[in-house]
């Protein structure tokens, strides 16, 4: 997909006449400035704007580790059909400072375009590598809305130079710019139109390229929407019927928790901040305890925090979701970067033998579904779920197709109905699974259980007989058997059998799969294997193994000492493979694809393998 | 689900007219503390005032830390949970929180509230969440034998102060006032007609209540209350009658006083509930979106998205 776009850019740089509406499939566009600057509105703008044209959207962003101010970026991909990967390399560059020039003029592609503030920026006049395109930025928007608003209004004047060269759908965006600020008053809408408007008149085609999407082939029938990866996980778990969650902030899980505090309410639930993570859990376990299956949710220290709890849940075989937003770690590590490193404490973390369910989402449409999958299974199996997502999926943005609420909607009102007699909390049934009566239950035999983190026998007296402990630990973990065998049957992308597998979770699938479409196109044998299911794994995954001279397993975390991450650690473990090695990185970046190929062939050339038999 | 709640329904009705339960009903294991524990007297009274008042069998809910005094739960035959060490106040309420019909319940030690549960014990009090808290104080660590608590006072020797305690002890009383708990009041567990009216009155309580029931550990402290045991040569200073509940400076200087201080209700006001306060998030959040059900307000939702 990357080749066909803008092949022969490169031409274009340097004095020739500049083309208008060349056909593009997709474009990677960096902006760069500072967070004061609204340059995440201009993207959010695009990306919603994709969304309701037919085009798939994928956007990145750095925020700033300070809180005001201070040099921020936002990077847009839009494209005709599906997009992947926020993009190895920029297309265009549009920087506002010159910080903004000097940090991320590496990243414009061979025969990119720079479109720079000329009032702030002065760029290398002699290279020859891009096309550089100076436009007044900040004059230009002066003059079109006056002095006072200059620094509000750059961003709607690139908005409307962005929209002339990518020929977008300018009475769509200026309808979603008045519904946008609609609530700020008139001024502010004038301010917002004159300023684009005046980006759009500019006719930067005199000086640059300008482009047009090739139209979409497959258009959906169904609405796009475009959110990020947190929004989808709070929308995921009110359609999954849950109704009350627990948290305390942390970034970058508290998106989630701001957004369920607000909208719980409006469905008759309740979002508590817990004094900390300890009690955020402990609340949550209360509240499904009560009948109602509940949500928590942190980044990693308080991961760290919540897994006494956790082991408590499993012992107590209480339903409880539990999401974990990944960021760089151990300790404090890096807070608004992406890392994978919690797959070993979201499946182990914890003292004693504590089985849960852990699910990793791998697009921001998979976060919503992620969710809900992950509240049926808790609900289903009396279990702790954990969804482990990360940085890079919360914060970005895509376009996906829209979720079909009536169908999905889940009502999860409590099962008073009397139980009895005889019954038992604990029940060791032939696949494990009991399910609690909420208090409140009558029953029948006027016997009342207790739930307890104790080693307990059926009806839930703590009793520590050897035997008794023996067949408890089997009965929570015969419940993971059991889910394992009723999952789905994994499943490659592309070939199930071939040269070089490529196993990617979480948000490392998007890059992975479009890394395997690149080595494909190249003639490469390459196939792809995303791991939704972590814990308990689906089944089929040692058969396509077997399909394969090379197992590369690509995960935002280290080597480790023996040269292979979390994930690949499990695989490992589980398959007594030892052709499955790793392919790491801690830099808290997203993967780019030329990284996964990069490191795939520095392996290949390591350990050849045997000779080819799958073309 | 329309037939559960039916069923519910006539349930309820068969309710109404059931027998009483009695105390017998009631007991469940036989308790495994040491014989002359101060908790026995806690848990009869605990059965008696559920006889006298009748709570529906199956909405008594018993919630418990880590600690001698923690096992409570499985001594009633009724709902209760066994949780974590500190944290049964963090537990009981997502319990109150979301069901409002019952009445919650906390019972756990010395250690257990004001040492690992000390955040959870301070953050349910401020935010006056509906529940009755016993804390069954015997200034000892019991089930881990005899080490230093948080109420253990000066100079006691325990197995972490072989040479007494130095650290200086926290007066539960002054720390639960601090902290905004709404009902607060001090027993002793050789009194049970004391500690009967303290718990009614606490569970009568709309709010956060605490009662600290001072609860000999006969093991690892034996006669740490025989001061204010009057069969023991002690005094059981009530608190005086002109004491004004509602005065929290009154009720600071209460707990001022030199062990073994005052008996009865120190504090006693009304705040909004946080079940109240939630509860009213939800109606205004109902009204202002006209009662739409979660499928309408969910593509509400998405609708703006697109
Ligand atoms: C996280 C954790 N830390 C430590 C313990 C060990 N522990 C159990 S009970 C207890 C203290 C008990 O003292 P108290 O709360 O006063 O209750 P008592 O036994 O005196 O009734 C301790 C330290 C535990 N169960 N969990
Ligand atoms: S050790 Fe103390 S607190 Fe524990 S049961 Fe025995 S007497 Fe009671
Ligand atoms: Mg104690």
């Amino acid at each position: 997909m990357i080749d066909q776009k803008v092949a022969d850019a490169s031409a274009s740089s340097g004095g020739q006449q500049p083309q208008r509406g060349r056909r593009i499939q997709d474009a990677v566009i960096r902006l760069a400035g500072n967070s004061q600057d609204g340059i995440q509105a201009i993207g959010s703008f695009l990306a919603r704007l994709a969304g309701r044209t037919d085009k798939d959207v994928m956007t990145y962003m750095t925020i700033p580790s300070t809180i005001s101010g201070g040099p921020s970026i936002y990077q847009v991909r839009l494209g005709t059909g599906e997009v992947l990967s926020a993009g190895d390399d920029v297309d265009i560059l549009v920087a506002f400072y010159q910080h903004s020039y000097n940090d991320h003029i590496n990243t414009l592609r061979d025969g990119g375009i720079l479109i720079y503030d000329s009032d702030n920026v002065k760029p290398d006049e002699n290279q020859k590598r891009y096309r550089s395109v100076g436009v007044h930025i900040t004059g230009q928007t002066v003059e079109a809305i006056g002095g006072t608003a200059k620094d509000k209004g750059k961003n709607m004047f690139v908005l409307g130079l962005l929209a002339r060269m990518y020929d977008l759908d300018v009475p769509k965006l200026e309808s979603m710019l008045q519904a946008y600020y609609k609530s700020k008053g008139d001024d502010v809408i004038r301010n917002v139109i004159g300023a684009f408007n005046a980006g759009y008149g500019y006719d930067i085609g005199r000086l640059t390229d300008t482009f047009k999407f090739v139209p979409s082939t497959n258009k959906t029938a169904r609405k796009q929407v475009v959110t990020d990866g947190n929004q989808a996980i709070a929308y995921g778990a009110l359609a999954a019927g849950i109704r009350f969650g627990a948290g305390y902030p942390i970034t970058p899980w508290s998106s989630v928790m701001e957004i369920l505090r607000a909208e719980l309410p409006k469905y008759g639930g309740i979002f508590v901040q817990a004094e900390d993570e300890l009690a955020a859990i402990a609340i949550a376990c209360g509240a499904s305890y009560s009948g109602h299956l509940s949500l928590t949710g942190t980044s990693g220290p308080g991961l760290s925090l919540k897994t006494e709890a956790l082991g408590w849940a499993v012992m107590a075989e209480m339903p409880i979701v539990i999401i974990d937003v990944q960021r760089g770690g151990p300790s404090t590590g890096l807070p608004t970067n992406v890392e994978q490193s919690d797959l070993n404490i979201a499946c182990f973390g914890g003292h004693g033998d504590s089985p849960r369910i852990v699910l990793a989402p791998s697009s921001v449409e998979d976060c919503f579904y992620v969710t809900l999958e992950a509240a049926k299974l808790a609900r289903e199996y009396s279990c702790p779920a954990i969804v482990l997502t990360d940085q890079a999926l919360a914060t970005r943005v895509e376009t996906w197709e829209m979720p079909d609420i009536a169908k999905l909607m889940q009502d999860l009102t409590p099962d008073f109905a009397p139980r009895g007699p005889n019954y038992k909390a604990y029940q060791n049934t032939v696949d494990g699974i009991a399910h609690h009566a909420p208090p409140g239950t009558p029953m029948l035999d006027g016997k009342y259980p207790v739930v307890t983190g104790l080693e307990h026998d059926e009806t839930g007296h703590p009793a520590s007989r050897p035997a008794n402990h023996v067949m408890m630990v089997a009965k929570r973990r015969r419940k993971l058997q059991v889910l394992a065998s009723r999952l789905p049957k994994a499943e490659t992308y592309g070939p199930p059998e071939g040269n070089v597998l490529l196993v990617s979770w979480g948000s490392s699938h998007g890059p992975v799969r479009e890394a395997v479409d690149k080595a494909r196109a190249e003639g490469e044998s390459v196939s792809g294997l995303n791991i939704r299911y972590i814990q308990p794994l689906q089944p089929g995954i040692s058969e396509i193994m077997d399909g394969f001279n090379h197992i590369f397993v690509v995960e935002l975390n280290d080597e480790g000492p023996y040269g292979y991450g979390q994930l690949a650690g499990v695989l490992r473990a589980r398959f007594c493979n030892d052709k499955i090695v790793g392919i790491n990185k801690t830099d808290g970046l997203p993967f780019k694809i030329r990284e996964i190929l990069n490191g795939m062939n520095e392996r290949l050339k390591k350990t050849p393998g045997p000779a080819l038999t799958h073309a | 689900m329309i037939v559960e709640a039916e069923n519910l329904e006539v349930k309820e009705i068969r309710l109404t007219d059931r027998p009483k339960y009695t105390k017998k009903d009631l007991v469940a294991d036989h308790p495994t503390w040491c014989p002359g524990c101060g908790d026995f007297s806690i848990l009869s009274i605990y059965f008696k005032m559920m006889e006298k008042l009748q709570v529906p069998h199956e909405k008594i809910t018993s919630i418990a830390g880590i600690g001698c005094s923690s096992r409570f739960p499985y001594f009633v035959n009724a709902y209760g949970v066994h949780f974590l060490h500190g944290r049964a106040a963090a537990f009981a309420t997502g319990v109150s929180l979301m069901r409002p019909d019952l009445h919650v319940f906390v019972f756990g030690g010395d250690g257990d509230a004001f040492s690992i549960g000390g955040n959870h014990l301070t953050h349910a009090a401020r935010k006056n969440v509906k529940m009755t808290y016993v804390i069954m104080d015997n200034f000892v660590y019991g089930l881990t034998k005899k080490q230093t608590s948080p109420t253990s006072p000066l100079g006691f020797k325990s197995k972490t102060d072989p040479t007494g305690a130095i650290d200086h002890p926290i007066n539960p009383m002054k720390q639960l006032i601090a902290a905004g708990a709404t009902f607060i009041a001090r027993s002793h567990s050789h009194l049970p007609n004391h500690v009967m009216e303290m718990m009614e009155k606490a569970m009568q309580h709309d709010g956060f209540s605490v009662v600290e029931c001072l609860s000999e550990c006969t093991e690892f402290y034996p006669g740490a209350f025989d001061a204010a045991n009057p069969r023991k040569g002690g005094v059981f200073n009530l608190v005086p009658a002109e004491h004004d509940a509602t005065d929290e400076v009154a009720a600071y200087k209460l707990a001022m006083a030199d062990f073994p201080g005052y008996f009865g209700v120190f504090y006693n006001v009304q705040r909004p509930t946080k079940n109240a306060l939630e509860a009213r998030l939800i109606a205004d959040a109902k009204a202002k979106s006209e009662n739409a059900t979660p499928v309408e307000l969910l593509q509400k939702t998405f609708a703006r998205l697109s």
